[in-house]
């Protein structure tokens, strides 16, 4: 027995690295979707969208890179089909220069699954500009002044949309997406805090929540942190709306959350398994 | 003088104009005016990081300091990249003009810059953080361990978020009815008391202490005290 936990002790680390890609490749390529129970939170986060007359304006900030995307993609396109099933003007923009192709693969959904919604009347995308939070404050006061064209450099002017658009506090609804800072807590510091015309609901990944949850939910109405809530907001998106399930890739989330789910299991194990090992080896190693 | 009075002069003036622009309405625009500034600033902080970029990789490429490849590399990115960016290289036209060569966006799907993000940056930074999971896996194996009383309550609580972040950990506990005394032990309860109570409130205990060294630092800025920001001579 001894010479197992011994062997145990010393397992190579590539046997982990073994169990952790199985563990997360079979859901992925089987994709077995698992049930999800909603929770209050992302309840109060589709409510939010869904609530709003058709054709209210939305801001939607897309703060992320490709690092995130795996975790934030799914709920960035969730936002984006349920805002779009609404009807709803989205207005896009970044403050993250890597955020531009973000916007791009939303700007191509829209196009391929929504090809009613017209560029300039329905759906506009501003692209980034530096400055970080600087932009935000800006934008609460005088957007033309920083956005005087789009990202294709057409004149704000020219864009039917934008015809009566001064700052973002006539955006009864921002829905950011973002992986970090500057990023979620920031519009809620700079845009929604000070402005009570202002709400805002966002996505954010797992890591960042924690600093995030003090907001909730005066400052707030709610986040999407992780896979988990996203794949509970797709349930509750396709309960509504069951046409968008019929879409390919459009249960991302879910399909992530099954392997989430065994990764989960599976560290646990691993973490109990590691105990198991330090208190079987622990007193005779000190012997030795 | 001009190096450290000047700067300090301005930097108080701006603050405390920028403090009375929130409670005065006839300097409320003064404001947008000089965020506006601080934008059009952080262009330039591009321009700067840019140069610093290449002066420490060129430095470490002469002095052939260890790891010089990766310097050369990495300036090779850049300037492909940048080249890509800027000469539009492969980008199609406007729809609306097409006559004019470059009148296509830089990203536009199909040019060398898209390509090369589509291709060669999205793939390298997902699988950066894609790495962490097995990382994280040998970690738990090797490193998260009830060895006291501390660890002990880090590792119990790490467990209980781990459930709670599946799909059927908050199952296990659904049998519990909602008004008997044992709710308390539903994993939903239990996470929710976690995030809402020990979370926030250790949050915001950060989040405040955090304005008052703003404010206390704001203050030492706009008196000249703290002189940090302009740098040593």
């Amino acid at each position: 027995m001894d010479k197992f936990w011994n062997s145990l002790a010393d397992l190579d680390r590539r046997w982990l690295f073994a169990l952790t890609f199985l563990a997360i490749s079979i859901p992925l390529l089987t994709g077995i979707v698992l049930p999800q129970k909603v929770t209050p939170m992302v309840e109060n986060v589709f409510n939010a969208i869904d609530e709003l007359p058709s054709g209210t304006k939305i801001l939607m900030p897309l703060d992320y890179d490709p690092s995130a995307e795996g975790e934030l993609q799914p709920m960035a396109d969730a936002f984006l089909r349920h805002a779009a099933q609404k009807n709803h003007k989205i207005y896009f923009m970044t403050i993250w220069p890597t955020g531009v192709a973000m916007i791009q693969r939303q700007v191509a959904t829209l196009k391929k699954e929504y090809p009613e919604y017209v560029y300039g009347e329905d759906y506009v995308n501003l692209g980034y500009r530096p400055g970080y939070e600087g932009v935000i404050k800006l934008i609460t006061s005088d957007l033309p002044k920083l956005y005087g064209a789009d990202q294709q450099g057409t004149p704000v002017a020219k864009i039917p949309m934008m015809a009566d658009i001064d700052n973002i506090k006539q955006f009864p609804l921002i829905v950011n997406v973002s992986a970090g800072d500057p990023g979620l807590k920031q519009w809620v510091q700079y845009a929604a805090t000070p402005f009570d015309s202002i709400e805002i609901v966002g996505g954010t990944t797992g890591v960042q929540a924690s600093t995030l949850y003090p907001y909730i939910p005066n400052q707030m109405i709610g986040m999407i942190a992780g896979i988990k809530p996203a794949a509970e907001y797709e349930k509750l998106m396709f309960e509504k709306y069951p046409e968008i399930e019929k879409r390919p890739n459009s249960n991302m989330a879910n399909v992530f959350m099954t392997s989430q789910e065994v990764a989960h299991f599976m560290l646990i194990g691993i973490i109990i398994l590691g105990n198991l090992v330090m208190w079987q080896t622990s007193g005779r190693r000190d012997q030795s | 003088m001009l190096k450290r009075t000047i700067p300090l002069i301005i930097a108080s003036i701006v603050g405390i104009v920028l403090i009375l622009a929130k409670f005065s309405h006839p300097i409320q625009s003064w404001e947008t005016e000089v965020v506006m500034w601080f934008d059009i600033l952080a262009v330039f902080a591009f321009v700067l990081g840019a140069g610093n970029l290449n002066l420490n990789n060129l430095k470490k490429i002469s002095e052939r300091k260890a790891g010089w490849g990766y310097a050369a590399i990495t300036l090779l990115a850049f300037w492909i990249t940048l080249i890509c960016g800027i000469g539009k290289l492969g980008v199609p036209p406007n729809e609306k003009y097409l006559a004019y060569a470059w009148s296509g966006s830089y990203e536009a799907e199909g040019s060398a810059f898209w390509w090369i993000f589509n291709y060669v940056y999205v793939p390298l930074a997902a699988t950066m953080f894609a790495t962490l999971a097995f990382y994280i896996s040998s970690a738990a194996f090797r490193a998260f361990r009830a060895n006291n009383v501390e660890a002990s309550l880090l590792l119990l609580t790490a467990l209980l978020v781990l459930v709670a972040q599946t799909s059927s950990g908050p199952m296990l506990t659904d049998q519990i009815p909602e008004e008997s005394a044992w709710a308390i032990f539903k994993i939903d309860t239990i996470r929710g008391t976690l995030v809402n109570l020990f979370n926030t409130l250790g949050t915001r205990a950060i989040m405040i202490g955090i304005a008052l060294g703003v404010v206390s630092t704001s203050l030492k800025v706009l008196m000249g005290v703290d002189q940090s920001y302009l740098g040593g001579d």
